[in-house]
């Protein structure tokens, strides 16, 4: 096998492409009749190339790559185009013909490691499987086979990890034995669908570090699905722009990168956070730099939290002497991987839970021990925003009857007020007033994420906590969404919790950092410190594992691409 | 741990649609992302639903009006029409007092429906009183409520139900009773599994978050979006009421005979199955095509809501 | 692992009790005093001293409080009193016509039970078209099906009109042919339904994509993936089946004229036997809760994700 070399010349004779894809048209039917999510594209892949296939969710990117390994969804549909696999069209073949070549010469690693292996079966059966579906082993063979397998993507204790379940593997160990099971019998080419989207941050890198090492030794190319342009900036030879189903672009990662041609492109490489490392802007921290420290909103000190398992047993804590203070006017931010704590810090400040020991004050307010009028006064203070706009509106009420709601728990205000305030809080958000008489479902994730800032709004509030509140959305709605965020803080003087797990989103937006890991702050202080010279080992890693590094020049560039917020 | 929980458990198990009965614990735990579901059961037009509205709306008539679909008395027999095949003049024959079978049935109607929709408004009533209690309040409430709950479904529903008719005696009231009685427990399970799920979603906590008080939050938020699924689920305990009842009836705990209850109908037929077949197949077939047909307009109603 | 068995015994044991209880307070605690009602029927010609001697040997005259304790002392050690209508002891009855009963249901279950399976795998079966949607709405016509019209149509075609099965002296296993059917039609029903469900919720999951993405076969998904994830569920509603299981053997020793416990429960409501109908209340709860109690410790056994569960918190 030999490997391409990265960044080929134009016009050099190329071998023949490992998958060439040419007017692809895929529909899907559902209750309102046909819709077509692919739009005739064309691509190819060469040997050992990774392509990188970059869009946001409706742009047909995965149903591109279902099509490709012949897994589209029942309701789905190849209406025309080809799909050649080391030159055969494979595009017409029936499943049983395509079992064939599935796992053999084009394999998956897939989106969910959470969900992607059967619970019922142990890790070493799994992967033996693939062997023995395809013949190539049976028996102790195969399990020894899966055993080396294993050894190869790096699993520690590969044999004890064999008899292993799946729950009993955390999810990066468990994308790793997908991995073994694609690249276990040396397929040309590898389709990875979002195959770090559900992993941390640094789990991500390796596991990205990981696929790269394995495609160099064997050569396979790997068609890399990605919502995440520094991932595919990092990692990729080639990169296509998906938009609706039709491609915007595409050719050499560091062209477009460095010179988009579509307006998409220049927009969505604008937006991305992780292609945007830059200094934050300061009119907003201005004045509260120069602020007393008698002027912190919040006050948490020493907070711990232990939930019992039930029974007699230790428990867990949850949260371990956390301390910090956030100035009035300006965003703080808590960072950190899944179990650091993030979750349960905000909600004990937002009185959700009470905290086992320690000291939170909000406003002057000490909710250590809260009378009920306390808590109802700290109502109209702090409100919280959640990460999943589906799940925090009522499906029932209309926008209307959603942002009025916190109106009608305080001081009866008079209905026609009532219906002023809604309405200017709508305007507020940006969003038009005929969203009023509508219900959650007919609006997209960015406009149901305005509704669940306006109904956080309506109250005056004084605090914003943000759970997670734009990592749901698209880049390009994250971007308008975080610039509204921006705006607000300006116009109303509002104080931001920020919780994420995306650094690059954090270092855009807040003006201090707390960093969680296992309960505990391994770091804190203002954003540009933790990020230029992070103190903790922890925090260097995390800062190491945010991708889009490997074009650190574009930085400066598209600080000037992002003119102006877009709305 | 949570999936142990014997009180998360939620099986509806009085309910005719086995899918009610399955524990809910083990899909749940996996299914943590809904996947895009990829159903392709979405015909334009159902035939079969449109099919089903019409059995029941003639059914519902029949209750409500027999004199209009049949002029012959339900009682009184016609002297030398005994035990006839079904003819021009007796559409499903007649009985062996020479009573016009097809009357019986349209006669019967309003016995077994009326028997059914009141059984199924006790269980829905207080079954959903005990659920929303247990669910909204929590705690040793809602431990005591469930593990009686257990206990009721511990026993099977139809000797739940025969030791209620020995304490009240045989009746077609008493026998509504019983089956109603019955279905308390899995109504009670049923709500509050939507009630503590309703609750533990966003927005519910963003109700509370934006100072909502316990009382608003409950009337606002869990009551209406808990009581959707209720009424899919009530609609099918409207078939299982109707099979109970008709199955009390034929033992011979309901109403009493001369009543053209429809199981009843059955029992009586059963002495003349080598002779006169259309005495127990054709009230069979009424009951079995309406219980078909509850069935399917709560399939649709559990579909539309989801 | 040792302590959930524990708690897991003496759950079932409290449930259990309040069965008692409940049956206890439906049945014997209530004014209307069977004995009585019974006896005092001219028809049976006893004189006043002779009914209250049987009023005594019943305790009947008791306050309810100790006689429940007394009952509930002759439960635990299996005297279940005597039955009114028939003068023997309670437990003999029951010894007499559990086997049949017994015979009846197991056959039956294990006839729904193939059934079903027999119908969650021809509907996955690709190919086959409208054969397929018609197998796959079976179900939902069986449970509307009532279990004693059933027997009767059973009779009326297969005995009456076909002469397949004789009704008069059939032979011992011959006559428990169509029993058998009518109560595993209705029963094969819900397992079906369930089957069909989980079968269609597994086959949305990743893990078979990804079994497909291996080169696996639809049939070898099926078999070696969504089978066991699919079957699991339904053990835990066993004992809600076992409920039905025993409400079909009512209904159809009823039908069919067979003896067992059925029919002995349909004697003990015509009656008002109510120490035999108590005594198979009980006796039923207590199976259920046994069955329950078996699936939940099985349950592990059989999902390894349970398993570990388990051992981390024991």
């Amino acid at each position: 096998m030999t490997i391409s070399p990265v960044g080929r010349l134009e016009g050099t004779v190329l071998p023949a492409p490992v998958l060439d894809v040419s007017g692809l048209t895929i529909s899907y039917r559902d209750q309102n009749g046909t819709r077509t999510a692919v739009h005739g594209i064309d691509f190819s892949v060469a040997p050992g190339e990774v392509v990188a296939l970059v869009g946001e969710s409706g742009s047909g990117k995965s149903s591109t790559a279902q099509a490709i390994i012949g897994l589209l969804p029942e309701n789905g549909r190849l209406e025309s185009g080809s799909i050649r696999l080391n030159q055969q069209d494979i595009a017409g073949w029936p499943q049983k013909r395509l079992d064939g070549i599935r796992g053999s010469v084009v394999s998956l690693v897939p989106q969910d490691p959470g969900n992607s292996l059967n619970p019922v079966k142990t890790i070493g059966r799994q992967v033996a499987e693939i062997l023995i579906i395809h013949g190539k082993a049976s028996g102790a063979v195969a399990d020894a086979r899966a055993i080396e397998l294993l050894e190869r993507v790096g699993l520690n204790q590969p044999a004890l990890r064999a008899k292993q379940y799946p729950h009993e593997l955390s999810g990066g160990m468990k994308q790793r034995v997908l991995i073994a099971i694609a690249i276990a019998l040396k397929p040309s080419l590898i389709i990875a669908d979002e195959p770090t989207s559900a992993l941390d941050v640094t789990v991500q890198k390796h596991i990205l570090d990981l696929i790269d090492e394995l495609r160099r030794e064997t050569g396979t190319a790997v068609l890399l699905v990605t919502h995440d342009l520094g991932v595919a900036a990092d990692r990729s030879d080639r990169l296509i722009v998906l938009k609706q189903g039709k491609i915007q672009e595409q050719g050499r990662t560091a062209d477009i990168l460095a010179n988009p041609q579509s307006a998409y492109t220049q927009r969505l490489l604008a937006d991305a956070p992780s292609l945007n490392i830059r200094q934050r802007r300061v009119a907003a921290v201005a004045t509260a730099s120069q602020g007393e420290a008698s002027d912190d909103i919040i006050i948490v000190e020493g907070l711990v939290q232990d939930f019992s398992l039930g029974g007699k047993d230790k428990g867990l804590r949850a949260l371990d002497d956390v301390s910090f203070r956030v100035r009035r006017g300006t965003t703080h931010a808590l960072v950190g991987e899944s179990g650091s704590g993030k979750t349960t810090t905000i909600r004990t400040v937002a009185a959700l839970q009470k905290p086992t020991s320690g000291k939170v004050i909000v406003d002057g307010l000490d909710l250590s021990a809260p009378p009920r009028e306390t808590l109802r006064l700290l109502r109209k203070k702090i409100q919280l925003v959640y990460q999943n706009p589906f799940g925090s509106l009522d499906p029932r009420q209309t926008i209307a009857a959603i942002v009025e709601e916190p109106l009608l728990n305080f001081e009866p205000v008079p209905r026609a007020k009532r219906a002023e305030i809604v309405a200017s809080t709508i305007e507020k958000v940006g969003l038009p007033l005929d969203v009023l008489q509508r219900r959650p479902h007919a609006l997209s994730g960015g406009q149901r994420q305005r509704v669940a800032i306006a109904r956080a709004l309506v109250l005056d509030p004084q605090i914003l906590i943000l759970d997670e509140a734009v990592s749901a959305l698209d880049v390009t709605v994250q971007a308008q969404i975080l610039a509204l965020l921006d705006t607000l803080q300006r116009d109303l003087g509002l104080t931001y919790l920020f919780v994420s797990h995306d650094l690059a989103v954090v270092r855009q937006i807040s003006d201090t950092v707390s960093v969680l890991n296992g309960g505990k702050i391994v770091e804190s202080g203002a954003v540009e410190d933790v990020f230029e010279r992070p103190q903790s080992h922890y925090a260097r890693e995390l800062i190491d594992a945010i991708p889009g590094k490997k074009y650190p020049s574009l930085a400066g560039q598209s600080l000037s691409t992002h003119s102006g917020n877009i709305r | 741990m949570t999936i142990l929980e014997a009180g998360e458990r939620h099986r509806n198990i009085d309910s005719p649609n086995p899918l009610d009965w399955i524990s809910a614990a083990p899909a749940a735990e996996v299914a943590t992302r809904a996947p895009a579901k990829a159903r392709s059961y979405t015909l334009p037009i159902q035939p079969g639903l449109i099919f089903a509205y019409f059995i029941l709306a003639i059914a519902l008539l029949w209750a409500v009006a027999p004199g209009l679909f049949t002029s012959y008395d339900p009682v009184q027999g016609l002297p030398g029409q005994q035990l006839k095949a079904p003819s021009a003049l007796h559409f499903l024959g007649t009985d062996a007092l020479g009573r016009d079978l097809y009357t019986r049935l349209v006669y019967g109607a309003v016995h077994s429906l009326t028997g059914a929709l009141a059984a199924v408004v006790i269980g829905l009533f207080a079954g959903t009183a005990l659920g929303v209690i247990a669910g909204s309040i929590g705690g040793w409430v809602d431990e005591i409520i469930m593990r009686v709950v257990d206990v009721l479904l511990s026993i099977p529903a139809l000797l739940l139900s025969l030791s209620i008719i020995i304490l009240l005696g045989f009746g077609t009231v008493n026998a509504a009773i019983a089956v109603g009685f019955t279905s308390i427990a899995s109504f009670a399970r049923l709500v509050r599994s939507e009630v503590v799920s309703v609750r533990r979603s966003e927005y519910v906590e963003a109700a509370f978050g934006s100072g909502g008080t316990f009382f608003k939050v409950l009337w606002r938020h869990v009551l209406p979006n808990s009581l959707t699924s209720v009424i899919a689920f009530t609609a099918l305990q409207v078939g299982s009421a109707i099979l109970q009842l008709s199955t009390l009836g034929f033992l011979g705990y309901g109403a009493p005979p001369p009543t053209p209850e429809w199981g009843l109908l059955i029992a009586e037929g059963r002495n003349y199955i080598a002779t006169a077949w259309w005495l127990t197949a054709a009230p069979g077939i009424v009951a079995v095509l309406v219980v078909l047909s509850v069935n399917r307009v709560s399939q649709a109603i559990g579909k539309a809501q989801r | 692992m040792a302590r959930y068995i524990v708690s897991r015994v003496g759950q079932a044991l409290l449930v259990l009790w309040a069965a008692f209880t409940i049956s206890f307070v439906l049945l014997q605690a209530m004014p209307g005093d069977a004995v009585l009602i019974k006896f005092q029927n001219p028809e049976y010609g006893l004189s006043a001293e002779q009914i209250a001697d049987i009023r005594a040997a019943y305790d009947a005259d008791g306050s309810v409080l100790p006689q429940y304790v007394h009952t509930i002392g002759n439960f635990v050690t299996g005297d279940f009193g005597y039955s009114l209508q028939a003068g023997v002891a309670v437990s003999a009855q029951l010894a007499a016509n559990l086997p049949s009963t017994i015979r009846l249901a197991g056959l039956a279950f294990a006839a729904a039970a193939v059934l079903a399976v027999i119908i969650a795998v021809l509907s996955n079966l690709s190919g086959f078209g409208r054969l397929r949607s018609f197998i796959q709405s079976l179900p939902s016509l069986f449970v509307s099906i009532p279990t004693f019209w059933l027997g009767i149509m059973l009779i009326q075609i297969f005995s009456f009109r076909f002469r397949l099965v004789p009704v008069i002296n059939p032979g011992e296993w011959e006559g428990l042919i169509l029993p058998v059917l009518t109560i595993a039609v209705p029963i094969s029903a819900p397992m079906a339904q369930i089957l069909l469900r989980n079968i269609d919720e597994v086959l949305t999951r990743p893990f078979v994509s990804v079994a497909r993405a291996k080169g696996a076969s639809h049939a070898f998904v099926l078999w070696q993936h969504v089978a066991k994830n699919a079957f699991l569920p339904v053990l835990t509603v066993a004992g809600v089946l076992f409920g039905e299981l025993l409400a079909g053997a009512v209904i159809t020793e009823t039908v069919f004229g067979l003896n067992g416990i059925g029919s002995l429960t349909e004697q003990a409501v015509n009656f008002q036997d109510v120490a035999v109908l108590q005594a198979i209340v009980v006796i039923s709860a207590a199976a259920f809760v046994a069955i329950n109690l078996a699936v939940d410790l099985l349950y592990p056994v059989l999902d390894p994700r349970l398993k570990t569960k388990l051992g981390a918190v024991s």
